[in-house]
């Protein structure tokens, strides 16, 4: 049941061929088995999952209306609060921290039943596209556990890519949905920003985050994405709209006439061989379907990067401001009478890594007096050339594509130490962040050099979130078919479970 | 020798700047739903948001709003069709999130003024103190800081917080630089204060009180030669608690200033405390070098933008000024100058203004206020408004007075029972058996008795020695329980006497 998907075990579950209860129990015996070398989790919540499961079937059996998924269990990246669990956002200075209350993502997934197994690892404070930065040590990729399952999701894109999960919740800054999402063969989406309540994430950039699904088919990743989305009046920048039709257009899966934007910026030099490759292949079985392929140029692109790397670093300077030791979390050198500040000091030397130290650092600098202009200031300025560049293409093409990440999967510690080489890994996705636009990674094959995932980006504009999946389900089925069955179905076994 | 006041103002001119800080009466939080109850239980009105728990995210009082726009309108400013919220970044234990959200170029009101008149050597004169801007933000939490002498955080044992406060919106008003006071500059100020309390009383939108901080004033002072084209260097004075300490303030920085300078020195810049015992400040924190709040907009609120109509709205809305109103009184109360100022001053315009609407003769009403009930509330150490005595009691008492029912000697006895509770005037005259003594008969009963036990007083009385009649009038009305017309015993006696 476990390698089934999430419609099938909601369907399972419907006609009551098995309990949620047994559905959650041959999860958790799943992470049991296989989790020691993954190291998705850093936290298992198995009572509280099993008596999530419990009240589900308890409600089925009473005949009572249940949501589509409920029953099916979910792994949830550890920046989301939820009550009483311990949320860390991967930082040792939230060690042992437990919410009060639970994240607006967190009420929808309890509201539809969806069964919470535990919190998964990430890089500290979202900031990180490998999980290497995580204060509790790296997770490792299910397709080669050598291997980085990208990140700063990671933990939950390996979750699902490791058959611990079905589905998992990610949160997508400058690409930490789409890019683990391509480094371990599954769909990931990053909903438009404002679709889904912030309300309960811990911030990194409050400007361009945004939680979103994982799962192993579009139609999963759909059906989770109505259930997280919508209007939340504790998030001002919340939108107020309807939650577009995703599932619908999961399952209509049609591009005949839709116009695809290839961007002119986003292929060729730095991208990897293969990864190229099977880009390119899908944009021929696209077009093979009826879509009609056009190329769009999008200059300002170049300057993304650079772009990113100054407003999200400003933005985290402020937001991680408040971790200071005196309300929660850890709380280091107040022993014989030290003044509060030498306390909050002594704090987040202790309690912050590397990067994170790195991002404070870098933001500070580019807020300050006589800087802000040059680099925040600037920025933005480069962040609304963007949001010009996508509205002309937006303007020729109904969505546009590129691969999600240059490369495929690369070694743990290969680049750990390269903070630049890292940073250019997520050079495709962050536009879309800047934008504020969404966008999807879906499989499309596995690299022919090294035999890993390559992924494939489709994007749309603002809260037109169903194109991504009309044109990502029709990729997906022409694809399947093509090689005879899921992408994922190809994953190397794990030690302690058949694939 | 230090110059004295009279030298001080004849060698330099003094420029002031003031800021004022308001706390609104909402009944929530600036960015969350909590209640804000003044003197609650430490920690008990606090929540995820202003504790500035990981994830937690603001959302703005749009009634904060409203009252902001409402005190613009009302201090004659413009209202900024767009305006935003930005973060200062300092650490501090008692503010949660380690920056305050707050407004910094673009203020949400701007452009204003304030007319005061203040008494001068050559009679009235009205001074423009001109509003630079009015802008919305949020108060801090309070630290109390345990052992050490003073109360300071400097030698204290420790420091408790109390979170409360944390998030009060706060209303800034800031005014541009006001020279051209002269001597005058520490009553401008007060007047400045003063008028703005009213304005903002009258708004309805703070309890504006000074002793509670609900309204906090900084002064700025600086001194310049009278032929100097240059500013002086300033000094802020905060800690500033009630209209009369504004105005020893500033005279106290300005005698001062004037010490530093006529002796070769140099005033620093920097922020002073005002000491009420003293009427002296003493040294705070040095501004001599800039803090760097690495201002940036609020990334997690979206901009302001006010609906003209809407602003029209608030405006027609608006109440009479309060000096419009204050002139419009005294005139139709035909009140002498004097007398008016201490109306004022007593604050009971509002209340004698609510008696008079009700028919009462605005002289009796006033001095029924301001004498009788003003005392007992003096005697009772509580304010006049908290006595249960109304406009519609004093209203009541003052026609049963005019229409010869009670003497104004028994109608004090009436003020005493409705104060005491004993409910409306006619009810403490019938529950204490209260009434005039007209009966001739009754009061020649009474004359009688006391002449025939007097008989050499009214020996002298009936030889023309009108002053001894004192006596034998005092001893019929302590006959007659006080309950008769003195006059009209008078007359009686005199009569009795051949007088």
């Amino acid at each position: 049941m476990i390698f089934k998907t999430a419609t099938e075990m909601a369907d399972a579950l419907s006609k009551k061929e098995v309990s949620s209860v047994e559905l959650t129990q041959s999860h958790l015996d799943r992470i049991a088995a296989v989790d020691g070398d993954v190291k998705a989790f850093l936290h298992v919540d198995k009572e509280g999952a099993l008596a999530q499961a419990a009240a589900v079937d308890a409600d089925r059996a009473a005949g009572k209306n249940v949501s589509p998924l409920a029953g099916v269990p979910l792994a949830l990246k550890d920046v989301l609060a939820q009550k009483g669990v311990p949320t860390t956002a991967g930082s040792k200075i939230l060690q042992g921290w437990k919410p009060p209350y639970d994240s607006t993502v967190v009420s929808k997934l309890k509201n539809a039943g969806i069964v919470i197994l535990g919190k998964t690892n990430m890089d500290e404070f979202a900031m990180g596209s490998s999980t290497e930065n995580s204060g509790y040590g790296p997770t490792f990729n299910p397709w080669d556990l050598t291997r980085t399952p990208g990140g700063s999701s990671g933990g939950s894109s390996a979750a699902v890519a490791a058959f611990e999960a079905p589905l998992a919740i990610g949160s997508d800054t400058g690409g930490s949905i789409r890019q683990p999402a391509a480094l371990t063969g599954i769909v990931g989406v990053r909903p438009t920003y404002g679709a889904v309540s912030r309300y309960g994430l811990i911030a990194y950039s409050s400007s361009l985050d945004q939680a979103g699904p994982f799962a192993r088919t579009v139609l999963d990743t759909a059906m989770l994405h109505e259930v997280i989305a919508g209007h939340d009046a504790k998030d001002a920048t919340s939108i107020n709209a309807a939650v577009p039709s995703v599932v619908a257009a999961a399952k209509s899966g049609d591009v005949k006439g839709m116009k695809i934007g290839v961007i002119k910026q986003l292929q060729g030099e730095g991208y990897q061989k293969g990864v190229q490759t099977r880009f390119t292949e899908s944009l021929e079985l696209l077009a093979s379907l009826g879509a009609e392929i056009v190329e769009v140029d999008c200059p300002s692109f170049e300057y993304a990067l650079a772009a990113y790397y100054l407003i999200a670093p400003s933005e985290c300077s402020s937001n991680l401001a408040r971790f200071d030791a005196m309300r929660y979390g850890l709380r280091t050198g107040d022993e014989g009478g030290a003044s509060a500040e030498a306390v909050m000091a002594a704090t987040r030397d202790a309690g912050f890594g590397r990067e994170v130290k790195r991002r404070i650092i870098l933001g500070t600098y580019a807020l300050s007096s006589g800087y802000y202009d040059a680099y925040y200031g600037s920025a933005q300025k480069i962040r609304t050339l963007i949001i010009q560049d996508y509205a002309k293409a937006f303007a020729a093409a109904d969505v546009l594509v590129s691969p999600t990440a240059p490369t495929t999967a690369y070694k743990i510690g290969e680049k750990v130490d390269d903070p630049m080489a890292m940073y250019l890994g997520d050079v495709a996705t962050i536009p879309v962040n800047l934008a504020g636009i969404c966008g999807m990674s879906l499989p499309a094959g596995l690299a022919d050099e090294d035999n890993l995932p390559v992924g494939f980006q489709i994007m749309a504009p603002a809260m037109q979130d169903q194109r991504l999946y009309q044109a990502g389900a029709a990729l997906e089925a022409a694809l399947i078919s093509k090689w005879g069955g899921a992408l994922i179905t190809k994953a190397p076994a794990l030690k302690g479970g058949a694939n | 020798m230090a110059l004295n006041y009279d030298e001080v103002v004849a060698k330099y001119n003094p420029v002031l700047g003031l800021e004022v800080h308001v706390e609104l009466n909402t009944e929530s939080k600036m960015f969350c739903s909590c209640a804000t109850v003044f003197g609650a239980e430490p920690n008990t009105q606090t929540c995820p948001v202003c504790l500035a728990l990981p994830g937690a995210l603001p959302v703005v009082n749009e009634k904060a709003i409203e009252s902001t726009i409402k005190i613009g309108l009302a201090l004659n400013c413009s209202i900024a069709p767009y305006s935003r919220f930005a973060r200062k970044n300092y650490f501090y234990p008692d503010m949660p999130k380690n920056f305050q959200i707050s407004q910094y170029d673009e203020p949400i009101c701007f452009d204003g003024y304030v007319d005061v008149e203040i008494d001068t050597d050559e009679g009235p004169k009205q001074f423009r103190i001109e509003v630079e801007r009015v802008h919305m933000e949020e108060d801090t939490g309070k630290s109390l800081h345990v052992g050490g002498a003073t109360g300071r955080i400097h030698g204290a044992d420790y420091s408790l917080l109390d979170y409360n406060r944390a998030g009060i919106p706060l209303v800034e008003i800031v005014t541009k630089i006001v020279p051209g006071t002269g001597k005058y500059a520490p009553e401008v100020a007060k007047a400045y204060v003063a008028e703005l309390r009213d304005i903002l009383r009258g708004l309805g939108v703070s309890d504006v009180k000074m002793e509670q901080g609900s309204l906090r004033c900084d002064a700025n002072v600086s001194l310049m030669l009278k032929d100097a084209k240059e500013l002086g260097t300033r000094s802020e004075t905060k800690n500033v608690n009630s209209l009369r300490s504004v105005e020893r303030a500033i005279r106290g920085e300005m005698l001062r200033h004037a010490e530093i300078l006529e002796t070769g020195g140099k005033v620093k810049q920097e922020t002073r405390h005002f000491q009420e015992d003293t009427g002296l400040t003493r040294s705070g924190r040095s501004k001599e070098q800039a803090e760097d709040y690495r201002y940036f907009p609020d990334p997690d609120l979206v901009p302001v933008k006010p609906d003209a109509a809407w602003i029209e709205t608030l405006r027609a809305a608006l109440p009479e000024r309060p000096s419009i109103r204050r002139k419009r009184l005294k005139e139709q109360w035909a009140v002498p100058d004097k007398e008016f100022a201490a109306m004022v001053n007593a604050d009971v315009l509002d209340i004698v203004e609510a008696t008079v609407v009700l028919g009462a003769d605005p002289t009796k009403a006033r001095t029924w206020w301001l004498g009788e009930i003003s005392r007992i509330a003096n005697d009772q150490g509580v304010d006049i408004k908290e006595l249960s005595i109304t406009p519609a009691h004093v209203a009541e008492l003052i026609n049963l007075v005019a229409s010869g029912e009670l003497t104004d000697k028994l109608a004090r006895q009436v003020v005493e029972g409705v104060v005491a509770g004993e409910g409306t005037p006619s009810e403490v005259v019938a529950k204490r058996g209260i009434k005039v003594v007209n009966d001739d008969g009754a009061l020649m009963a009474a004359i009688e008795k006391v002449c025939a036990a007097q008989a050499d007083t009214a020996e002298k009385v009936r030889g023309g020695h009108l002053p001894a009649a004192g006596a034998l009038i005092g001893a019929v009305m302590k006959e007659t329980a006080g309950q008769a017309d003195a006059a009209k015993v008078r007359e009686l006696l005199l009569k009795f006497l051949g007088q």
